[in-house]
């Protein structure tokens, strides 16, 4: 039997070091699962978190794929801090992409200056009216928002399929499933610093990803906002005595983490891919989840979260050239680590004593 | 006619068994979001062994066994760590997901032998009922009799009553010297059985191959279901042909040429879903009536 007693002083140690752990738990198990499965655990190891970053110009495009799950992640730590369980980020991120794709390909006559804040603008909207509807659901009928969010990412993927194969389809795609490319000023430009030049594919999203997050981290512990978002995750029923609103607090999570997934999808297509496809989130919204998790929710870890899921992302890349491993085996680990990340909040928040069932629960008889 | 009715059945039948065993799960007061890696867990496992035995009766064992042990990997984070339960069924599902893709790779493009139909003699001669309902596989069969004994066990034994007061109330529960843990744990365990046979079902009998994520979402219906029967088992069966139903619209959609694109009618079961849950909990004394009421809430043992 394990009994668990509450840790009367969680040191600030011990948070920072149960990451980590769970960090080095993850590839232990991973490890020992590609052992089982017949791969050379060390070698897929080496692919994974190593050769990612050979090279220089490798960081910036960790930067680069981190970009999208620091930006969802940052808009997601909200919504679970206030025990609102968004899981539809992905849908938000489609939805965002779609709004602006619609704003960059079909508002003519706008000037190129107001063409880039517009996109942002309808991204917000878009992600946001998608992570709206599992908010009023919940907030009016008292709906489970997990199961609404995650129906209405199979939604939006649908929506989007139609729309990049039917109605928005460039004639002269030759039959691919792909919109016109976007004009110049509806690209967000690649970082070019005078005197070194560009950075592998770093663009200028990827700095807004990191202030967002700088931003969020100011909202969350300096605004009566964080604070309220924080009580009602906490302590819902002291929430509601000192006057903070339930439904309020939901919608208002639900708002910020979907207009946040919007832009992550807006930046990703504007950046990478400059028109839309079908795909146009591989699953960084399910991955932001975990990012959110390993960065404690918080949004300040976020960042270094984001990059440490990013390098394990690309490392499911070059393991696929390397070693033919599916793509998926990233999911393996990202299943683990946040296993391993919830039971590390165990270990940080109680103490564990294990004592032996047979000696224990000797006197512990039914009719005790 | 008949033929569609039967599509309706069939696709209805991974939902009955991943809702069965879920309703288990959440009666005690678990609440496992796993149910599409456990399903992934199952239908990977059923058709890899079917593929090197030949034998679909043990692809549909090694499924079972695959799904308990995926929800033994979640009982062991959420019961005896006591971890968040929505994220550890979160982690669940990813973990499912990506192993499930990492175990099948050698095997996609490969085709099995399914379950074969089982006639039941002398009912199968009925006029139109016989067609539909005893001319079904081992698994079908299988799907309606657990519901019909989880019906029985719930309402009519002692087992059942204790694991409807662990869930509903763990700390008198435990005070009257029910062992919390291992009721929930069983409990956990059954549902990833169920789970494995459900997501069996799909290599096994619906589309003989495999191919990473082919449970698309029936994972997060099943669990839909269970809100929608408002944790009742008789209320699973329909709502399972429902949406057994409005998925297999399509396929008509389809067939008969509706103006409609393709991605519209098979958004149908997702939209479904929505619009039916927001029914079930629009009336909120009815939802909760029945909902366990320590649903998802976390129990640490102490002494």
């Amino acid at each position: 039997m394990i009994s668990m007693t509450p840790r009367k002083h969680i040191s600030l140690q011990r948070t920072l070091v149960t990451p980590v752990v769970s960090i080095m738990m993850t590839l232990c198990v991973g490890a020992a699962i590609f052992a089982i499965l017949g791969y050379d655990p060390l070698a897929a190891l080496y692919q994974f978190f190593i050769a990612p970053l050979s090279r220089p110009d490798q960081v910036a495009d960790l930067f680069v794929k981190a970009c999208p799950l620091i930006i969802t992640a940052t808009g997601l730590v909200f919504c679970y801090r206030a025990n609102v369980w968004n899981i539809g980020a992905e849908g938000q991120i489609v939805m965002g992409a779609v709004c602006a794709g619609g704003v960059a390909l079909f508002v003519p006559g706008l000037p190129d200056i107001l063409l880039m804040p517009t996109m942002i603008l309808a991204a917000m909207v878009g992600g946001m009216a998608w992570a709206l509807i599992p908010g009023i659901l919940k907030a009016r009928f008292n709906t489970n928002e997990i199961l609404v969010s995650l129906m209405l990412t199979y939604v939006a993927a649908l929506f989007i399929d139609w729309l990049v194969r039917g109605p928005w389809r460039d004639p002269q795609s030759f039959g691919f499933p792909l919109t016109k490319s976007y004009d110049e000023a509806a690209l967000i430009q690649r970082v070019d610093l005078p005197g070194i030049g560009t950075l592998g594919q770093l663009h200028w999203g990827v700095v807004a990803a990191l202030v967002l997050a700088l931003v969020a981290y100011f909202v969350m512990s300096r605004t009566l906002f964080g604070f309220q978002v924080k009580v009602m995750g906490d302590a819902p029923r002291a929430g509601a005595f000192s006057g903070f609103c339930a439904a309020r607090t939901t919608i208002g999570v639900l708002c910020i983490s979907g207009a946040c997934a919007g832009v992550a999808g807006m930046v990703e297509v504007s950046a990478n891919m400059g028109q839309l496809q079908p795909e146009v989130s591989f699953g960084y919204g399910f991955t932001a989840i975990i990012v959110a998790f390993l960065a404690r929710l918080n949004p300040l870890g976020v960042i270094a979260a984001g990059l440490v899921i990013a390098l394990a992302e690309l490392g499911g890349d070059s393991a696929q050239m390397a070693l033919g491993m599916p793509k998926v085996v990233t999911g393996v680990f990202k299943g683990i680590l946040l296993f391993m990340l919830l039971a590390g909040e165990t270990f940080n928040r109680f103490q564990l004593r294990i004592s032996w069932p047979a000696l224990s629960r000797a006197p512990a008889a039914r009719g005790r | 006619m008949d033929a569609l009715v039967l599509t309706v059945i069939l696709t209805s039948v991974p939902l009955i068994l991943a809702a069965t065993g879920e309703l288990i799960a959440e009666k005690s007061g678990v609440l496992n979001l796993g149910v599409e890696g456990m399903m992934l867990m199952g239908a990977v496992a059923a058709f890899a062994v079917t593929s090197l035995s030949g034998n679909p009766y043990f692809g549909m064992i090694a499924a079972a066994c695959a799904g308990g042990i995926t929800a033994g990997v979640f009982a062991i984070f959420a019961l005896g760590l006591a971890t968040n339960q929505v994220a550890t069924g979160l982690a669940l599902t990813i973990f499912g997901a990506g192993l499930s893709g990492l175990i099948g790779a050698p095997y996609v493009g490969g085709t099995i032998d399914g379950l074969t139909v089982i006639v039941v003699p002398f009912l199968s001669d009925l006029p139109v009922l016989g067609g539909l309902f005893f001319k079904l596989d081992l698994l079908a069969y299988l799907s309606i009799l657990m519901l019909g004994l989880v019906g029985f066990f719930l309402n009519n034994t002692r087992a059942g009553l204790i694991l409807r007061a662990v869930g509903n109330n763990h700390d008198s529960a435990h005070a009257l010297g029910y062992s919390v843990l291992r009721v929930r744990c069983v409990a956990v365990i059954f549902g990833g059985v169920m789970a494995g046979l459900a997501g069996a079902y799909l290599p096994l009998v619906l589309t003989p191959h495999w191919s990473e994520g082919m449970t698309a979402g029936r994972g997060w219906i099943a669990l839909a279901l269970v809100v929608f029967a408002s944790w009742m088992p008789s209320r699973i069966l329909i709502g399972a042909l429902l949406f057994g139903g409005i998925t297999i619209m399509q396929l008509v959609g389809q067939a008969r040429g509706w103006e409609m694109p393709s991605q519209f009618l098979s958004m149908l079961p997702y939209l479904a879903t929505i619009a039916v849950l927001v029914l079930i909990s629009r009336n909120r004394n009815f939802a909760l009536m029945r909902a366990p009421a320590h649903l998802g809430r976390i129990f640490i043992g102490t002494k």
